[in-house]
């Protein structure tokens, strides 16, 4: 490998070729400043447009400064990272892109977590010098993202997250010069076209250009009607984020935590969608046996490789740009739809309350929760079965505006029946979760044999695309997994080609899966935090006593008092959906 | 966006300019360029058939048309007016040149008359500026124009169609 030699304020540095100079500098631990730039290691994901030039360098011997994210590092190169001359134009670079940012920061969703806001800081910008005219464009709201566009500071790293990651090609700079701004083709509304609202746009947006859809005033009103049941789901991937809301390291877990303050809120029953989640896998898993026992029995007809349908944005994805593979994923609800679906009905009866009276709140690390629940096929009469999907983010502000002192609770446990789950469920929050989780159930149904091991590793991990075979007593059962949907669209063209290798496929809208969705707090580019939440859903799992779905007593339960047996009529009715041909 | 229906013979036409250029997302300018030379301007539902063409997204196609002013979407007319405001063409006087093209054809930049004849734009520097103020229509140059020789140029366009004034 080659290497080059330089100089970076007064201190020697040797780094491979083709290092740029941000690169350089961070690796002697030099914190250059940045705004638009943005880089998920492990995922392979880099925005360097060099727009924004907050990360302007002198170099010696050059005429101009040099922005760092996207200058080459070259032999015998002096670079000085804070001169005067440097700081200043970082100043006035910020002070010029805040000339045309509306100063709304007191009242922004985004406060506190906004890059822009932090860098204004950073340089301690007190005044903005130059005054003129404001860009102004209309505000767009769709079920689950809104674009506030006037606060976008044109750093474009939604348009490599919709572009280049999910390959959805929704978002793209358009027009020009003052005029431009990020838009979908022929600046229609989000709704109009074809996004997924996986909310990776959201997820890295520096500025409060890009935000959530907030039902948390919804959820308040519900909560303090005396005539309505407020019952709550937590999705797995929410505990092992929520705490970073609250000062926690990342990778705490915060169950028991965010039960309680579930609690407090004034929730009447508090749920877990990991319970939804197992029996996921016992609709799921019965599925995919009976497509594989078909398959091996000789019929051509079967479709297969079967794919999981959890993910709101993967499924709306195929809906757009694969409608000719709709018969091929699971006909299974996400467990958010079927906690939702057997809460109106079995729980509904259970506690005497009418179904207009029971109001279902998800807590989801997705956004695109948001726009499922509110698909028409999701409801009855006019009545959805989740009435309102809040984010992980929209919790703590709930949290916070409840006066809860979150750190300080004591750890309290979910109420039954549907708030009992499996380590099976809990993982469905991580890719490579899912399908972890219907090996287990899948493998004992097969062989009618127990699990010689319940880890499964080679299943687990972070690259955009794994595979595995899984021994099922003699029977080798081809995984795929993909996560991030343009590696998801490679799985998808080798199905359509003819040459896919696998049985079963786990596919994951986000980058880490909902650990990483776009719901959760902002990782503000940092993969590390994607994977401490990865570890703590893992040990969650290692904790639990029960590790297999189908070993889930109250799912037992709920099949002998209420529906049958898995893919039975009434499963089939309350429990999985079709899909539609949105191209 | 009012939509128009495409004829399949305006699609086969996008189709083989796309796939002249091997059907190249990289050669997204030279496609829109031929095309909006064919078909006079470039609709929404004509990048629709690029971006699937060349395999790249909408989005991504509005956004280079949008940001080049060589490109529109709005149907030019039969002989598209181009007034140059380059500063040559300016200090010359080109803006009063503008107002009286304005004002006999009475519309205004980027529209086009409602018998489709003549459309009005203004553009930056033909390379002409000896010349200037210079206006172009269709491919033709007219040279030192004033407003007084605005009406004689539309005159001239009136009654004859694209082909002849070409030819000639």
């Amino acid at each position: 490998m080659e290497m080059v030699n330089l100089i970076i304020d007064h201190k020697p540095v040797v780094v491979r070729k083709g290092s740029t100079v941000l690169e350089a500098a961070s690796g002697i631990g030099i914190d250059i400043p940045t705004l638009c730039y943005m880089k998920l290691d492990d995922m392979n994901i880099e925005n360097k447009p060099g727009g924004c030039r907050v990360c302007v360098v002198e170099v010696k011997g050059r005429r101009n400064l040099a922005p760092a994210c996207c200058t080459e590092a070259s032999e015998g190169m002096e670079i000085s990272t804070h001169t005067i001359r440097v700081v200043n134009a970082r100043r006035t670079v910020v002070e010029l892109i805040l000339s045309d940012h509306p100063a709304e920061c007191l009242i922004c969703a985004k406060s506190g977590n906004c890059d822009l806001q932090n860098m204004a800081n950073h340089l301690g910008i007190r005044k903005i010098h130059y005054q003129g005219e404001h860009s102004v464009y209309r505000e767009d709201t769709s079920p689950a993202i809104i674009r506030e566009i006037n606060k976008c500071i044109m750093c474009r790293r939604c348009e490599t997250m919709c572009n280049d990651v999910q390959t959805i090609g929704v978002l793209s700079a358009v027009n020009r010069g003052f005029q431009a701004v990020v838009s979908p083709a022929f600046e229609m509304n989000l709704d109009h076209s074809v996004c997924t609202y996986c909310g990776q746009c959201v997820a890295v947006c520096p500025t409060g250009a890009l935000t959530e859809v907030d039902e948390t005033g919804a959820v308040i009103r519900a909560l303090s009607d005396p005539s309505k049941t407020v019952i709550v789901q937590t999705a797995p991937a929410v505990r092992a984020a929520l705490g970073e809301e609250f000062g926690m390291p990342a990778g705490t877990l915060v169950t028991g935590k965010m039960v309680a303050a579930l609690r407090r809120l004034g929730f009447d029953y508090v749920f877990d969608t990991d319970f939804a989640a197992d029996l996921t896998i016992l609709e799921e898993g019965t599925e995919l046996l009976n497509r594989l026992s078909a398959f091996m029995a000789g019929d051509q007809q079967v479709k297969l490789p079967i794919l999981t349908s959890c993910c709101p944005a993967w499924v709306k994805f195929f809906e757009h740009h694969f409608p000719e593979l709709k018969d091929i994923p699971s006909t299974a609800r996400s467990p958010q739809q079927m906690f939702g679906s057997i809460a109106k009905t079995y729980f509904a009866d259970k506690i005497g309350v009418k179904r207009e009276n029971l109001v279902v709140v998800s807590i989801m690390p997705c956004l695109a929760k948001k726009y499922e629940s509110s698909r028409p096929e999701f409801s009855v009469n006019g009545n959805p079965d989740v009435d309102f999907a809040l984010s992980t983010r929209e919790l703590a502000h709930l949290i916070n505006l409840s006066n809860i002192d979150f750190k300080s609770l004591q750890n309290e446990d979910f109420d039954a029946p549907m708030g009992e789950s499996t380590g099976a469920g809990v993982i469905f929050g991580t890719t490579g979760g899912v399908i972890e989780a219907a090996v287990r159930t899948a493998y004992e149904i097969f062989t009618g044999k127990q699990l010689p091991r319940l880890d499964f590793e080679e299943l687990r991990g972070m690259d955009g695309l794994r595979k595995a075979t899984i021994d099922f007593n003699g029977t080798p059962i081809n995984i795929g997994i993909a996560h991030g949907l343009g590696n998801a669209r490679k799985l998808l063209e080798e199905i359509q080609a003819g040459t896919s290798e696998f049985h079963a496929i786990e596919i994951m809208s986000c980058p880490g899966g909902c650990i990483g969705g776009g719901g959760q707090p902002y990782h503000h580019g940092d993969s590390e935090i994607l994977k401490k939440r990865q570890r703590a859903i893992y040990s969650e799992d290692q904790n639990k006593t029960i590790r297999k779905s189908h070993e889930n007593p109250y799912i037992t339960k709920l099949y002998e008092e209420f529906l049958g047996a898995p893919l039975s009529e009434k499963s089939h009715h309350l429990l999985h959906t079709k899909y539609f041909d949105r191209s | 966006m009012p939509g128009i229906k495409l004829s399949e013979k305006a699609i086969g036409l996008i189709k083989t300019i796309c796939s002249d250029f091997g059907n190249q997302g990289s050669e997204l300018i030279n496609v829109l360029h031929q095309v909006q030379g064919k078909l006079g301007y470039l609709p929404a539902e004509v990048q629709e058939v690029i971006a699937k063409e060349l395999n790249i997204s909408v989005a991504k196609v509005y956004g280079v048309v949008t940001f080049y002013s060589f490109f529109t979407m709005i149907p030019m007319g039969e002989h598209p007016i181009s007034i140059c405001m380059g500063t040559a063409c300016y200090v010359r006087g080109a803006e009063q040149v503008l107002s009286e093209f304005k004002r006999q054809l009475k519309v205004e930049v980027g529209q086009s008359t409602p018998d489709g004849k003549f459309s009005l734009n203004c553009l930056r520097c033909v390379g002409a500026c000896g010349l200037a103020p210079v206006v172009l229509v269709g491919e033709k140059v007219f040279g030192r124009v004033s407003p007084q020789m605005v009406k004689t140029i539309i005159a001239e366009y009136k009654e004859v169609g694209a082909s002849e004034v070409k030819s000639a």
